[in-house]
């Protein structure tokens, strides 16, 4: 067990380069003044 | 001897590393991991970002030389042996020190496929909000309503523009929507027809001040499935300082209890947006820097999901932002994040929208590098049937897409399209160098173009308060899986043995 590091959340960010794309998520609103979430407080729904 | 090798890697960008509460955090940007360090580990991060910044290979001379001069314990060279071979280990698994994905760029079609609509159904309001972006609802025209058969080639658009996408979006907006509650109504029954026919389905939103939501209208919104944003600004003397009626009355007396009625019928409302789904929204500004005690006040009206944005003002309004601000904002938000930590602990949950964020099940690179998508995913209606890039850009003529009334409606304007799908996270310098770059996708483009004039210059305000938001979100999260954590061990433990 790692002594010095503890991993919270393991992501593959890179790797929905090849994955993603689909366009089906909600549009997003980076004002965040709408009924939409921005970017980074969505999920993806594929 | 080199211990890591960092050949043209960016620490700074692509790690970021901070002390939020009594955490210390390390986010790996490229693969969106996240990590719990000691604070040895912390230190190392950090000489290596020290380092890197003389662009001094990293030695474990080099790294103690800077624990020295920061007045940090130095390390033996076994522990920094050790603390190096975990970090390798990561780095070997993708989840520390990832590479950026090369050579990505959104790639769009030649012609828009516009999925989602915004109609401007009313540029009138009943209240006179003094930060209003949208003139108090006329933006900057005179105060009209959308009449039906506007906004029926509203929807006949986006189910057209949309292509072979099968989900479509309407949000009815304003000034306020509810003073064409008519139109609204009969729309969302033209665009389900409608909508079916072609094998597509609409999801609705709207965004209320609340003043109208009478009990009809709340059933309205019920059974028809609308997603619903309300304002409320938080305490009332806060809100109804900026969100006054006409006459100058505050408007709080008469919301809340609406609110408050219509959010209870909602309770498994997703914090997500997903579904459908309500969130009680407000704007805090100079006058509130203390905005956490706004967030707290609508929660302790039993409002579940909340959000609270800062206010986007010119230098010339009283109520923007000051320098000395930001410290204070950066507070509010670190006890924000306490605050709903302590109650999710004791079961009196509720959501920050900012705070909510979904690592590892979130949107995909692609879309973290575009963003909203106005102005070729998504356009803004105006009463009149104009098409602009997004709510906030209507009116300003040197962004105006086209209109309804066009001999071909489609036909975006190409150059506005052209510099709204350009203005992605890696067309602007300053987000290239971010570590926040993938969780605010380069921020508003409104918010920029109103501080620089420029779609790929940033808001550097909006800049900072982002990257606060996501260092307390990310310790949320931390603090949330170490209590699981605790909580699983407290159950698989085996029972103590009893000695008399």
């Amino acid at each position: 067990m790692a002594k010095h590091i503890q991993t919270i959340v393991k992501a593959n960010l890179s790797a929905t380069v090849k994955t993603g794309g689909c366009g089906k998520c909600q549009t997003s609103c980076q004002s965040a003044c709408k009924t939409s979430c921005t970017v980074g407080n969505q999920v993806c729904v594929k | 001897m080199e211990l890591l090798n960092f050949e043209r890697y960016r620490l700074k960008k692509n790690v970021h590393s901070y002390l939020q509460g009594d955490l210390f955090i390390a986010h790996d940007v490229n693969s969106g991991s996240l990590h719990l360090l000691d604070e040895r580990t912390f230190n190392v991060l950090k000489a290596i970002e020290d380092l890197q910044e003389v662009e001094e290979k990293v030695t474990s001379a080099g790294i103690n030389q800077i624990l020295r001069q920061t007045r940090k314990l130095a390390l033996t060279e076994e522990e920094l042996a050790e603390i190096i071979e975990e970090m390798e280990e990561l780095r070997q698994e993708g989840t520390l020190f990832s590479e950026e994905a090369e050579g990505i760029t959104p790639n769009y079609p030649e012609k828009p496929i516009v999925k989602a609509i915004c109609l401007h159904v009313a540029h009138d309001c009943n209240l006179r909000c003094e930060y209003c972006f949208a003139g108090t609802g006329a933006f900057g025209g005179s105060r009209t309503l959308m009449d039906l058969e506007t906004g029926k080639k509203g929807i006949d658009f986006v189910l057209e523009s949309s292509g072979h996408r099968n989900h479509c979006e309407v949000d009815f907006f304003g000034g306020e929507p509810l003073l064409n509650f008519g139109v609204v109504k009969a729309l969302v029954e033209y665009g389900k027809k409608a909508g079916s026919a072609k094998n597509k389905t609409i999801k609705f939103t709207l965004t209320t001040n609340g003043v109208l939501l009478n009990e009809e209208i709340q059933n309205y919104l019920e059974e028809e499935e609308i997603s619903v944003v309300l304002s409320l600004d938080g305490r009332p003397e806060v809100h109804d300082r900026m969100r006054p009626y006409a006459n100058g009355r505050g408007s709080y007396a008469k919301i809340t209890p609406l609110i408050k009625q219509f959010t209870t019928k909602r309770p498994e409302s997703s914090p997500y947006a997903l579904g459908t789904y309500y969130y009680v929204r407000g704007t805090y500004t100079h006058y509130n820097l203390d905005f956490d005690r706004d967030v707290i006040h609508m929660a302790d009206l039993g409002i579940k999901q909340i959000s609270v944005e800062p206010v986007v003002a010119g230098p010339e309004d009283a109520y923007a932002f000051q320098e000395g601000d930001i410290d204070k904002i950066r507070e509010a938000y670190d006890r924000l994040g306490e605050e709903l930590l302590k109650r999710r602990a004791q079961d009196r949950n509720f959501n920050f929208f900012h705070f909510n964020v979904a690592l590892d099940q979130g949107p995909c690179l692609l879309k973290r590098l575009s963003g909203c998508g106005a102005g070729h995913e998504y356009v803004a209606i105006s009463p009149e049937g104009d098409l602009y890039p997004c709510h906030q850009f209507v009116g300003q003529e040197a962004y105006k897409l086209g209109s309804l009334y066009n001999e071909n409606p489609l036909q975006l304007k190409p150059e506005v399209v052209k510099d709204f799908r350009s203005a992605n996270v890696y067309a602007k310098s300053t987000c290239r160098e971010c570590w926040a770059r993938f969780a605010c996708s380069g921020g508003c483009h409104a918010a920029n173009v109103a501080s620089t004039q420029k779609l790929t210059e940033v808001y550097t305000l909006g800049c900072e308060l982002q990257k606060k938001r996501l260092e307390v979100a990310l310790y949320i999260k931390i603090k949330e899986s170490l209590q699981n954590n605790d909580r699983l061990a407290d159950v698989s433990s085996p029972v103590p043995e009893i000695r008399c």
